[in-house]
């Protein structure tokens, strides 16, 4: 069994790095500047995954459930404390909109802490959460600090009435109460496009734009793209190359012109995704 | 020798008192024990409701996914501590006042983590599945992950179980067979077949003498490892407000402090249940006081340190955390348990508090309270603000949640009492023992266990 696995496999467990030949890392780039807030991509990523409506009640009891969230905060002009916002409801500057999600750390917090191994790192660069194997301790989402994941508090899938269980995905399951969730990257969609490619006899390599990811397809303003890391000629790398974000380091140093930052860089846990910074009109 | 006051009291009469204390508690004995088990009923109720509904029912909501399931078990785990300090390191130090109260402390270590042992189980999404942690073979083809805090935990608390519910066992059989003479119909049967045929020859003293100590050394380093293994829950991560390199020696000091604390309340409860005013002491109370205020300025000096390396270290997470600790949503916590913990024990600079039954009784619980606290402001804050603005919230426990914490005292104080009705909870042999080193050797200490040994084997072949 898995022991004998274990030890056969000693020396390529024990490289660091060893999934850096893999053909395949899945990655993000985020606009801000073209984000405008309009929340597609969270209806998009509800009717994809399965996730459930919890309803008022539940929403405010601090239940949700939606995988792609987005954080509005307030832009303050340099130096201001936050304690303006209370003074007028929409300060000078505006808001600025940040869909977070997980972020497919390839250093996640979040997979060293599951005591029975159900969340774990995939050789194409997805943080994979087995739903089956999870015994909901709760201890991944306490450990990942941009709390992305969501728990199963109450058997939703219960509630739904009667037709509408026809509209879940069928790729994908319906989670159970007791159990942990978070942002996939489509993964079903990932597995039929490298299935797709296996057909014609290819592996290892899905064409940039062969495969999206749903909040992706259904932004209106492009703001997400994604893609493969390790494919030099797809517009991911493109992106995260022209503003000067890498991978395998934990501070960014952003050149002219270059907006590229991940959050949280500092805690060195390597996100999947890299944000471009909003552009400012520092003299407003 | 004078100091315990208790040369007077006359071996014959040492089994008297105790086998009475099996017999005849006093009435409250009964209304105690009622209240626990009404308590644990309701806690069954509210276990039940939440495996039903789910666990959204004890208002731990998304991003504040872990509250007092979690503060409750370090609680437990923490109390069961002292114990084995009284009965393990104090044995190994030849300190002789502890001989009559060790028994009910190792009982108190062994019930606590009985209770501990529960929250996990309260606390995960899917009980049925909770085995899973356990590195079995199995048709998965797949192991627990051993670089998890919790999977360190699941061991940990088993080997500290197994071996202190050992150690219980192992000090208590000579007075197992001393019941077992005395004993009629079930309890007759009972003690004969735990007393494991004693019959009190030397050669039986001198092996029970080396399987005790031994076990004693094995499970002093033990009891540190538990904890620390406990700690390693929160120090392993990266939230700010666990993650903390001292949190190790921080949760033992802190185990050792509420144990301690725990022993005395139960010195006092014991003392007034069972009639053992004779043996319980005020000044042992004094010992036992004394003991558990050094152990609280170690604990005070930790947390301080704690705090001081937060203040002056360039984490601005850990830094925003700590003033938000004593600032935010959860200061009135944070200030209570810094009242209970670190001022009231200072009341114990006093003699005359120290021998005093009933201020002792307060002043623990209190202490006992201040730590829950200290537990749950381990747990809860960092949760409420962590790296990420946007998903800081501030939870409190729910009804259901308390339930099951009151619930889980109720248990603890039922299985400990019901233990104390049906075995010896004062040590017989040892309080012999006592009495008569210090019967014969006035104020000189005891030098060594080679001479208590021979002083044994001359005792038993005098005797028989
Ligand atoms: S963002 Fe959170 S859930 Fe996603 S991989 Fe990182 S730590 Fe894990």
């Amino acid at each position: 069994m898995s022991l004998s696995r274990m030890l056969e496999n000693w020396s390529r467990l024990n490289q660091r790095d060893y999934y850096k030949d893999e053909p395949i890392m899945w990655g993000m780039s985020i606009d801000l500047n073209k984000c405008t807030g309009c929340a597609s991509c969270v209806t998009a990523c509800n009717a994809e995954n399965n996730i459930p409506a919890v309803g008022k009640e539940k929403c405010g009891s601090g239940h949700t459930m939606s995988w792609m969230r987005i954080e509005r905060y307030w832009d303050l002009p340099e130096g201001e404390a936050d304690l303006a916002v209370e003074d007028s409801e929409y300060p000078e500057r505006g808001a600025h909109f940040a869909p977070m999600m997980c972020q497919q750390c390839n250093h996640a917090p979040c997979e060293p802490v599951c005591p029975v191994a159900a969340t774990y790192h995939t050789p194409d660069g997805l943080n994979a959460q087995v739903y089956n194997r999870c015994i909901g301790s709760r201890y991944c989402g306490t450990n990942c600090p941009f709390k992305v994941r969501y728990f199963n508090f109450f058997d939703y899938q219960e509630d739904i009435p009667h037709p509408m269980e026809m509209l879940l995905n069928p790729d994908i399951t319906v989670r159970s109460k007791g159990v942990m969730e978070k942002c996939t990257f489509c993964v079903q969609r990932l597995r039929n496009a490298k299935g797709d490619q296996a057909d014609k006899g290819i592996r290892g390599h899905v064409e940039d734009g062969a495969v999206q990811t749903a909040c992706q397809q259904s932004c209106p303003t492009d703001a997400i793209v994604f893609g493969n890391l390790k494919d030099e000629t797809s517009k991911v790398s493109h992106a995260w190359e022209s503003h000067g974000v890498e991978l395998n380091r934990h501070e960014q140093f952003n050149a002219e012109g270059e907006r590229g930052y991940r959050v949280f860089e500092e805690l060195n846990v390597e996100p999947s995704v890299m944000y471009l910074d909003r552009v400012r009109d520092t003299n407003a | 020798m004078s100091d315990f006051k208790m040369k007077d009291i006359e071996w014959a009469k040492i089994n008297e008192d105790v086998l009475a204390s099996l017999e005849s508690p006093r009435k409250a004995f009964w209304i105690v024990l009622a209240v626990c088990f009404a308590l644990v009923l309701c806690g069954v109720a509210a276990e039940i409701y939440q495996y039903n509904m789910g666990l959204g029912v004890a208002l731990m909501n998304n991003p504040h996914y872990w509250q007092t399931y979690i503060s409750n078990f370090v609680f437990w785990i923490g109390m069961s501590h002292s114990g084995t300090l009284l009965s393990a390191i104090l044995l190994l130090t030849h300190a002789d006042w502890r001989k009559p109260i060790y028994r009910f402390a190792e009982a108190m270590t062994f019930f606590s983590i009985a209770t501990a042992a529960i929250f996990p189980v309260i606390h995960i999404g899917r009980v049925w599945d909770m085995y899973w942690v356990l590195p079995y073979p199995n048709q998965h083809a797949i192991w627990p992950n051993f670089r998890s805090p919790l999977l360190w935990d699941a061991f940990a608390i088993t080997t500290y179980a197994t071996s202190s519910a050992l150690f219980l066992y192992i000090g208590m059989i000579p007075d197992l067979a001393i019941c077992r003479d005395k004993a009629k119909g079930w309890r007759k049967k009972l003690y004969t077949a735990m007393s494991l045929g004693w019959m009190g020859r030397a050669t039986e003293w001198i092996a029970f003498q080396k399987t005790y100590v031994l076990m004693a050394c094995f499970l002093v380093p033990l009891a540190v490892s538990v904890h620390s293994i406990v700690a390693s829950d929160f120090a392993m991560s990266i939230m700010p407000g666990w993650h903390v390199t001292s949190f190790p020696p921080y949760f033992v000091a802190g185990a050792l402090y509420s144990g301690c604390a725990a022993i005395i309340t139960l010195f006092v409860l014991l003392r007034y249940l069972f009639k053992f005013e004779a043996y319980m002491t005020p000044e042992i109370m004094d010992k036992t006081a004394r003991l558990t205020f050094a152990i609280a300025m170690a604990w005070n000096f930790l947390n301080l340190s704690e705090y001081a390396s937060i203040w002056y270290s360039h984490d601005m997470f850990e830094h925003e955390m700590l003033i938000d600790k004593f600032t935010g949503p959860y200061a009135g916590v944070v200030w209570t348990m810094l009242f209970c913990a670190t001022v009231v024990p200072f009341a114990m600079a006093w003699k005359k508090v120290r021998v005093n039954m009933w201020a002792m009784f307060v002043i623990s619980l209190l202490i006992q309270l201040g730590m829950w606290l200290e537990r749950f402001q381990i747990v809860s804050p960092p949760l409420a603000s962590n790296h990420e603005p946007w998903t800081q919230v501030v939870v409190w426990p729910g009804l259901v949640q308390m339930t099951i914490t009151a619930a889980s005292f109720g248990w603890f104080t039922m299985l400990f009492l019901i233990f104390c009705k049906v075995f010896p909870s004062v040590s017989m042999y040892e309080v012999k023992e006592m009495v008569y080193h210090r019967n014969k050797h006035g104020k000189q200490k005891l030098q060594d266990l080679d001479k208590i040994k021979d002083d044994m084997i001359k005792t038993e072949e005098g005797l028989s």
